[in-house]
């Protein structure tokens, strides 16, 4: 790849620069500080999915040895309910009380001491159940934003979104073929491996320190600040090393909790979930209710679509019914569509972000839905998507017009590739699915700071923290531009006092954006070098030129190393607000058998396609792809809140909630087409997120068509599978 | 609280004494009373494998061992891996492939890894798929992890660095 582009470093697979440190274990996460006289703080959750409160008594949790102070929602500056509850829970979790204690069992055995008398109320942890006349209602001030207008009347939908584009009435009646199926998706975890933790240091001086693990160091300052009262000046985030967070890490829960015990403590405070108050606590990927309506001609051209998208905020509204409705037809020219989306409250923790958000669960329904279609029609469902996928400068159905993008590319790569070629193979319950998705990608603001040593290496200050490679992606970027080793390039991620604003590392933006920023401040250290010599060589700046990692003039030729001894010191920054990012498609193809005796469905092959514009460091964009893959398998088969009658979540652990083993998951093949997106100086364009979208519809299409029933609901599980078979 | 215990130990080739509540896991003991944080704790009830040590040559999710069972035993952790020498086989090969993302659960996968190699040293991809099933990694859908220990076996034959 570096060969063909003419990159040097762009598509090279160095080691990453932070690598020794996380092979040896001496790279520091998130829990990994401890300092002297440091207290542990814990947090009283909610037994009750639906409660008023009526009292809370910590005497006896106060008077307890080691106990050093606690905290409820009363004492916290400005009221963030979802940090520590009001007068109500809303769900099993919910925080109400803070503590902390001289060590975590003291501080455990202090939560027991606490007294809190409950008015249990009735719960609703489903969304059909929810959006119902008569359901119970959570919040009575919340009334249906029914596309603009608030109704009055006290109910669980709190906004509804519609995009409409021409008639789809008339659509259908044009249509030869009509599917419509009803979806339903399950609650499902981001499952990162380190739960959240922050650790807090107060000075009397107002001074006040955050270590935490965080998608998003300025987002931490701006929420702590914000909940409690005081300057964001005042407050420093320093990121640790973040042990994955896949867009669950991109808000705060006990960071402002820890603040608060240690201001009043005036000792440090350290505050670590358990496994079962990060799946009880933290805000989990949506549920959805999904209705799909959808027509097409005989010769496999889309009419209309008409959706119905209810979605689970959660206990709070903000589900990402949005970007779900935005992404769900985008592979797609639909002339007639409709789609009506509904963000609803239930007694679950307030839903999150989760990798594209919102895209998995509306493309599982388009795209069984096309699915079934090419079965009625007997097309080849990637021949179905060659002749309704989008191309540049079609519309999204939704509005936009598509830039450059490299949909249709990944559909043909897919057509050709090897797996596709082969037979599922015989004699048993096997099938193929395939399926398409897409996520729009994000930019905005990033900062980076480039220092030329004297040796001519760099260090590279960012504020981007590194969840998966953005460390070296991102020094790749600026080592092409000053044509130097990625190696040469020594990244770092700093505290929010040591570099400009940066947004989260999310939304697939970060190579893409940080990268943009990195590569302005090379550019801006080689303007600084050229005119340091310009003086240098006693010449016009117009005089001297850089190709190729040399400054060059009539008389002189020098490398950038040569260079900077002259020129140090030399410092580029940049802080600015990107735009430009290029939305990206990708088709996975997957082969299943299904164990008709157990219902247990086994992935045998899985080839994930991707357009990824540019690969900066193709290793880590195959990971990014392959790790979407595999939570995607997990969505589709075994992943799933359990909740028993009373709204109690019955399965918060790892050995309940069945995320994938390497023992449940084939290899990954993937495939990169390389279509760059103009808005990049290299082409790229995030990665990240669109793996998860095509798998939950591609596994389900290969498990439907391996048993012979339409599979409409998550997760397969053998369970599910059995009753499709007809066998319980 | 109740009183402490003290326990003599061998940690990473080093005699090694420390004080701990009879409560008290040996993955707090390592993390909190020791310093030694590079075994994580992911769920601390022995499903998720970041934690994982190794106790007399065999793997053990440290979560699920009190600190008072490592009296007279020889311990390894990820800190002991690496010698002033270089990197483990393991190690190199986690970086050359990729491996890691986030990189939480690196240390349990490389000293699990590490056994498997010592008690079987060419592994089929069968036998490291299921020897590796008790560490949950979110990030990298193990592709990479995985081929980074078969390269491993096909490297170094037999991997018994210390």
């Amino acid at each position: 790849m570096a060969d063909g582009n003419g990159y040097k470093v762009v598509g090279t697979r160095p080691i990453r620069h932070d690598g020794v440190d996380k092979v040896t274990g001496r790279a520091k996460y998130g829990a990994d500080l401890n300092f002297p006289d440091m207290l542990f703080g814990k947090i009283l959750r909610s037994p009750h999915a639906h409660a008023k409160i009526v009292s809370i008594d910590v005497s006896r949790a106060l008077a307890h040895p080691g106990v050093k102070d606690i905290v409820t929602s009363k004492d916290l500056p400005i009221l963030s309910e979802n940090i520590l509850a009001e007068d109500k829970v809303f769900y099993k979790g919910h925080a109400i009380v803070g503590l902390a204690a001289v060590d975590v069992h003291t501080a455990e055995e202090a939560l027991s001491l606490i007294d809190i008398e409950y008015e249990v109320l009735p719960a609703v942890t489903d969304v059909a159940k929810a959006i119902r006349e008569d359901s119970v209602v959570l919040h009575q001030s919340l009334t249906t934003n029914t596309l603009g207008e608030k109704t009055g009347k006290p109910t669980n939908i709190s906004s509804h979104v519609r995009h409409q584009n021409g008639d789809v009435e008339a659509g259908f009646a044009e249509a030869d073929v009509v599917v419509e199926r009803t979806f339903t998706t399950q609650t499902v975890h981001q499952g990162y491996i380190e739960p959240i933790t922050a650790t807090a240091k107060y000075n009397p001086d107002g001074e006040l320190t955050v270590w935490t693990s965080t998608q998003g160091a300025f987002n931490v300052r701006q929420q702590v600040a914000g909940i409690l009262d005081c300057p964001a000046s005042k407050v420093r985030v320093v990121p640790l090393e973040i042990g994955g967070g896949f867009g669950g890490k991109t808000t705060v829960y006990v960071a402002p909790v820890a603040a608060l015990l240690a201001m009043r403590t005036g000792q440090i405070v350290k505050v670590t979930m358990t496994r079962d108050e990060v799946f009880e606590g933290t805000g989990p990927a949506p549920a959805t209710l999904i209705r799909l309506k959808m027509g097409a001609t005989k010769d496999g051209r889309i009419t209309a679509a008409d959706t119905d998208l209810f979605y689970e905020g959660g206990a709070y509204p903000g589900s990402a019914v949005g970007a779900g409705a935005n992404c769900m037809f985008a592979a797609y020219k639909i002339p007639n569509l409709m789609i009506d989306g509904f963000d609803v409250v239930v007694n679950k923790p307030s839903s999150h972000a989760y990798r594209a958000p919102g895209a998995p669960n509306s493309s599982f329904a388009a795209e069984c839905v096309i699915d079934e279609i090419c079965q009625k029609l007997d097309l080849d469902p990637l021949e179905f998507r060659m002749i309704n996928g989008a191309k540049e400068g079609d519309r999204n159905p939704i509005g936009p017009r598509h830039g450059k993008i490299g949909y249709l590319e990944t559909v043909e790569a897919a057509q050709t590739h090897d797996h596709y070629q082969v037979e599922v193979g015989n004699g048993k319950l096997r099938g193929r699915g395939v399926a398409s998705g897409y996520w729009g990608n994000g930019a905005g603001r990033s900062s980076v700071n480039l220092t030329v040593n004297q040796d001519g290496t760099i260090m590279l200050l960012e504020g981007s923290t590194d969840i998966g490679g953005t460390r070296a992606s991102i020094a790749m970027q600026a080592a092409e531009v000053l044509g130097i080793a990625a190696e040469d390039v020594r990244p770092a991620v700093v505290d929010t006092n040591s570099i400009g604003e940066t947004g989260v590392t999310g939304g697939s933006r970060t190579t893409h954006a940080t990268g943009l920023v990195a590569i302005r401040a090379a550019e801006s250290v080689i303007e600084q070098m050229k005119e340091k010599l310009a003086d240098h060589w006693e010449v016009n700046l117009n005089q001297v030129d850089f190709a190729d990692g040399t400054f060059l003039n009539s008389d002189n030729q020098i490398s950038f190393k040569e260079a900077a001894r002259i020129c140090s010191p030399v410092v580029g920054s940049v802080t600015e607000s990107t735009t430009g990012a290029g939305g990206a498609f990708g088709t996975h193809v997957v082969d299943v058998e299904v164990d008709e005796d157990t219902g247990k469905v086994e992935v045998l092959r899985y080839t994930a396609v991707q357009d990824v514009g540019t690969a900066i460091h193709p290793s880590y964009a195959e990971g990014q792809i392959q790790g979407g893959a595999v939570q995607g398998i997990g969505w589709a088969l075994s992943e799933e809140y359990v909740y028993d009658q009373k709204g109690q979540m019955v399965n918060a652990s790892f050995l309940d909630y069945r995320m994938p083993t390497s023992y449940d998951t084939p290899m990954v093949d993937t495939v990169m087409v390389e279509v760059p997106n103009p808005g990049h100086p290299f082409g790229v364009r995030g990665v990240g997120e669109v793996p998860l979208v095509p798998p939950l519809a591609a596994i389900a299409n290969a498990v439907s068509r391996a048993i012979g029933v339409r599979m409409t609901h998550l997760p397969m599980n053998p369970g599910s599978v059995l009753k499709a078979l007809n066998k319980i | 609280m109740s009183r402490k215990v003290h326990v003599q130990t061998q940690i990473n080739r080093e005699n090694v004494e420390f004080l701990c509540e009879p409560r008290q896991s040996m993955l707090e003991v390592l993390r909190n009373e020791l310093d030694l944080t590079g075994a994580k704790e992911g769920c601390n009830n022995g499903n998720c494998g970041a934690c994982t040590i190794i106790v007399e040559g065999r793997p053990v999710n440290s979560c699920c061992m009190l600190g008072v069972e490592a009296e007279g035993k020889e311990i390894q952790t990820i800190e002991g891996v690496a010698t002033p020498e270089g990197l483990h086989p393991l190690q190199q090969k986690f970086l050359e492939h990729a491996a890691l993302q986030c990189g939480i659960c690196t240390p349990g996968f490389i000293m699990n890894a590490k056994v498997l190699l010592e008690t079987n040293p060419n592994p089929t991809e069968e036998e490291v798929r299921f020897w590796l099933a008790g560490n949950l990694c979110r990030c990298t859908g193990y592709d990479k992890i995985i081929r980074a220990v078969l390269d491993t076996t096909e490297t170094t034959g037999v991997s018994t660095n210390g």
